[in-house]
């Protein structure tokens, strides 16, 4: 009989429950899709935190001073020690390898632009544009262009230059192949000696084509920027590297992370290495890279946390609110639903049904209800989680399976509490006037 | 279904009629929709509750969404300058330079100028010597770790490699050290280690004055965190340029665009979770509202039978809906600013700033919901005859 009554409930009323059905299912998706937003917004924030640049670098251990003013450095050019260029791919064989997005050598040499009369010291920085390494079994990319994401190259007639593709055809405009001979130029010094993309740059007497303007904001402006084994050969150190910026995915600093290692118990120490703080993943790149010293960019690093946590701190209680609405959009629903039945209640009782067994009926349809609209509404959910992470953030907002069980019984617990005051007022109401039509 | 058989309710003619003799006199219209709230306060009162947290979860929504902006703009200096003014080709700035650009961006927005000069430690090595104002330093870069700010008059801040050179030792052990420039000689004691990891840390900061004094050398450099979108920095870095034509006003680009990327981020993140929630707060209304006006059917079908016209049937129940949701938006909004403020004290630290402009929005939202949330079940209902209903079937 139980069976039937829901069943035929479910069959005669049909359109009331696929409104109370259709509530329950926009509920849940709202707060799945919130969820799952709030759960990842840590790591996709982060990664767009990366946009700031490298939050680490690393130096050679005895390094000497750095006298640099204004981006033009002052120090005899091969003084000093380097790292080795050969060491870098290490970076993949990390522990946090898979939080590390991606690093760009660094060597400055302090060469001579021009001749005769006109000729002048300008600083040309070697680095990675975009170049293909392999560490293992994995190949990557890396350099500037992910690591300095605020770079821009212009050409002659103003439009931003493309990626090198192959061989750089003369007089074609884009960033430099790593290993072409092409060389950017700092807008500033460009202005100042009115060069432009696609014209020659005497360099220490040799010619080289300029490919691009270089547009930073920062030092560079007024520098050479060419691919690394120009700024080595130059040098006549090849292999030599100064500094390496590393761009890293990082936990937020606490108080764990800022606990110097040699002072922790073997547990602490286990637990600091294995979590992706800024501080640990300096000590594993010191490991890896031989008489290297690594550091991190405070101005990056410290900051991020702040920003972070914030925005987590708002998408938490912007959560809360989408649960609270649904919770409230879904017990309304139900709570209608139910209040529309007292005549059936009445016959009901009237039959000689106790309060019990009225109130088992109205919760086996709520719950198939919960049911059917979390299933419904947890799908719908993932899509639209799916849709906000492809189009704000370029990427998939991921689905906990584990948040299945979860959303199903919040649903259920939601529907049930929403339903359990209409159904105590449904069941106390006297048959008689339900019978009547009154009340 | 009405109420009229309600005990509590049940009223003698004579107390009616004094209760009449004695009230204001409200036509027929407003009695009506007065005692429709009185007599069914129960559903009335969930249906306005549905509205109140509404209006609220929407007011607070926007308001969010228009402060949390400005919020993490702010959140976003602590990054450090966006704007760097440099004097052209090594000279220095104008000696009133700082009060110009401080005239400009108002006496709020932090500018601190940076003078540089490359010294000789007693044996020989170059070092790069800056003056600076603690204080304003301090304030722009708080992502300097500084072991202790200098406050005695020659004390310097020396940056981690720095200290390496001029002055070895464990801190606070470390060894008062000279310095030349030019010939000119300073006896320095250090005050605190700085850390930044980047090229800070290969410097010695000592106080612009004391710089000045032995250098003679004029700040050079002026770094400025100018707050505003990125809009209001492009103005004010046209102004400032405009203003000080002799030296080179950029922007920041490495701040400025990440601050911009992780911002826009934010705010279409932010946009859409408010969106699908007054969504939802909408819906609950609507759910709830319909609830209300169907289980009202008996009284459409009494009215219509009374002779009402279906104009003023329809004026009732939408103008019922109307007042429900004004009510609802005014308790709401208030509500709402509530919690904004308090999510902004709890998770910005800074209260959110009522934005009363969302008002209209926040009352037009309500009562376009509540009049659709009437309308649904009237035109249902207008299609069944009134002698239907009131049988009860």
């Amino acid at each position: 009989m139980f069976p039937r009554i829901v069943y035929e409930s479910f069959r005669r009323q049909a359109r009331r429950k696929a409104l109370a059905g259709i509530a329950i299912t926009l509920g849940v998706a709202v707060a799945t899709a919130m969820i799952a937003v709030a759960t990842d917004i840590g790591d996709k924030i982060n990664r767009e935190l990366r946009s700031y640049g490298a939050n680490l670098v690393v130096t050679p251990q005895e390094d000497t001073l750095d006298v640099e003013v204004g981006g033009v450095n002052l120090k005899p050019p091969s003084d000093g020690a380097f790292l080795n260029e050969a060491d870098l791919p290490k970076i993949r064989g990390t522990f946090w390898h898979h939080n590390i997005v991606g690093f760009s050598p660094m060597l400055p040499v302090t060469v001579k632009l021009g001749s005769g009369s006109g000729a002048q010291d300008v600083t040309l920085v070697g680095t990675y544009f975009n170049k293909a390494l392999s560490f293992g079994k994995e190949d990557f990319t890396t350099g500037v262009r992910i690591t300095h994401p605020w770079w821009k190259v212009s050409c002659r007639d103003g439009r931003l230059a493309r990626p090198s593709r192959g061989e750089d055809s003369a007089g074609a405009c884009n960033w430099p192949n790593d290993d072409s001979q092409n060389v950017l130029i700092g807008e500033r010094l460009a202005a100042k000696l009115s060069k432009n993309s696609g014209d020659n740059l005497e360099i220490n007497g040799r010619q080289f084509l300029i490919s691009g303007i270089l547009s930073t904001g920062a030092a560079e402006d007024d520098q050479i920027v060419a691919p690394l084994a120009l700024a080595q050969q130059i040098l006549g150190k090849p292999g030599a590297v100064r500094r390496v910026y590393v761009s890293a995915l990082t936990k937020p600093p606490d108080a764990l992370s800022v606990r110097d290692p040699k002072t922790m118990t073997p547990e602490v120490y286990d637990r600091w290495y294995c979590s992706p703080y800024v501080e640990s993943i300096a000590y594993q790149l010191q490991e890896v890279i031989p008489h290297s010293h690594a550091e991190q960019i405070r101005q990056v690093a410290q900051n991020e946390g702040t920003v972070l946590s914030r925005i987590k701190g708002l998408m938490l209680l912007i959560t809360f609110a989408a649960l609270l609405a649904s919770a409230l959009a879904v017990s309304a629903a139900m709570a209608t639903a139910i209040y529309e039945r007292r005549v059936e209640v009445g016959l009901m009782k009237a039959l000689g049904a106790g309060n019990l067994a009225v109130s088992a009926i109205f919760f086996a349809e709520a719950l198939l209800l919960a049911l059917v609209g979390g299933i419904a509404g947890f799908s719908a959910g993932a899509l639209l989680a799916r849709q906000i992470g492809r189009s704000i953030f370029n990427s998939q907002i991921a689905i906990e399976p584990v948040l299945f069980p979860i959303i199903i019984a919040i649903a259920v617990f939601v529907t049930f509490a929403g339903s359990a005051a209409a159904i105590r007022r449904a069941v106390k109401f006297d048959p008689v006037f339900a019978l009547r039509g009154e009340g | 279904m009405t109420t009229s058989t309600t005990p509590g309710t049940l009223l003698t003619p004579r107390q009616v009629a004094d209760r009449r003799a004695h009230s204001p006199h409200i036509s027929m219209f407003g009695r009506m929709l007065l005692r429709a709230a009185v007599l069914r306060r129960r559903r009335a009162a969930s249906a306005l509750l549905a509205m109140i947290v509404a209006a609220a979860v929407a007011t607070a929504m926007m308001n969010l969404y228009v402060d949390v902006q400005a919020k993490l703009r702010t959140e976003f200096r602590s990054y450090g300058a966006n704007v760097v003014i440099v004097a052209k080709d090594g000279q220095s700035l104008p000696a009133d330079a700082l009060a110009r650009v401080e005239s400009v961006l108002g006496a709020k927005t932090l500018a601190v100028p940076f003078s540089y000069a490359v010294a000789r430690t007693a044996n020989g090595q170059s070092v790069v010597v800056v003056g600076i104002d603690f204080a304003r330093a301090r304030q722009l870069n708080h992502w300097w770790k500084v072991s202790r700010w200098p406050s005695a008059p020659n004390e310097a801040l020396i940056g981690m490699r720095a200290a390496a050179v001029v002055s070895p030792g464990t801190s606070p052990n470390h060894q008062p050290f000279e310095l030349t420039f030019q010939g000119k000689g300073i006896q320095l004691a250090p005050a605190g280690m700085l850390q930044t990891g980047a090229g800070e840390d290969s410097r010695i900061y000592i106080d612009q004055a004391e710089f000045q004094t032995w250098t003679g050398i004029a700040p050079s450099t002026i770094e400025v965190a100018a707050n505003g979108t990125a809009a209001e920095v492009g103005t004010s870095i046209r102004e400032l340029a405009q203003l000080l034509p002799s030296s080179d006003v950029r922007p920041v680009r490495q701040i400025m665009e990440g601050e911009a990327n992780v911002l826009n981020k934010t705010r279409a993140t932010l946009y859409a979770s408010a969106t699908l929630v007054v969504l939802t707060s909408a819906l609950c209304v609507l759910a709830t509202l319909i609830g209300w006006v169907f289980d009202r059917r008996r009284d459409f079908a009494i009215m219509k039978a009374l002779g009402a016209s279906e104009r003023l049937v329809n004026g009732f129940f939408a103008a019922e809906a109307a007042a429900l949701g004004v009510v609802g938006a005014i308790f709401g909004f208030f509500i709402g600013i509530g919690v904004a403020v308090w999510i902004g004290r709890v998770n910005f630290h800074a209260p959110v700033v009522p934005r009363f402009s969302v008002f209209p929005y926040v009352l037009a939202g309500s009562v376009a919901v509540a009049l659709l949330s009437a309308i649904l079940p009237i035109e249902l209902l207008r299609r069944v005859q009134p002698a239907i209903i009131l049988r009860g079937e």
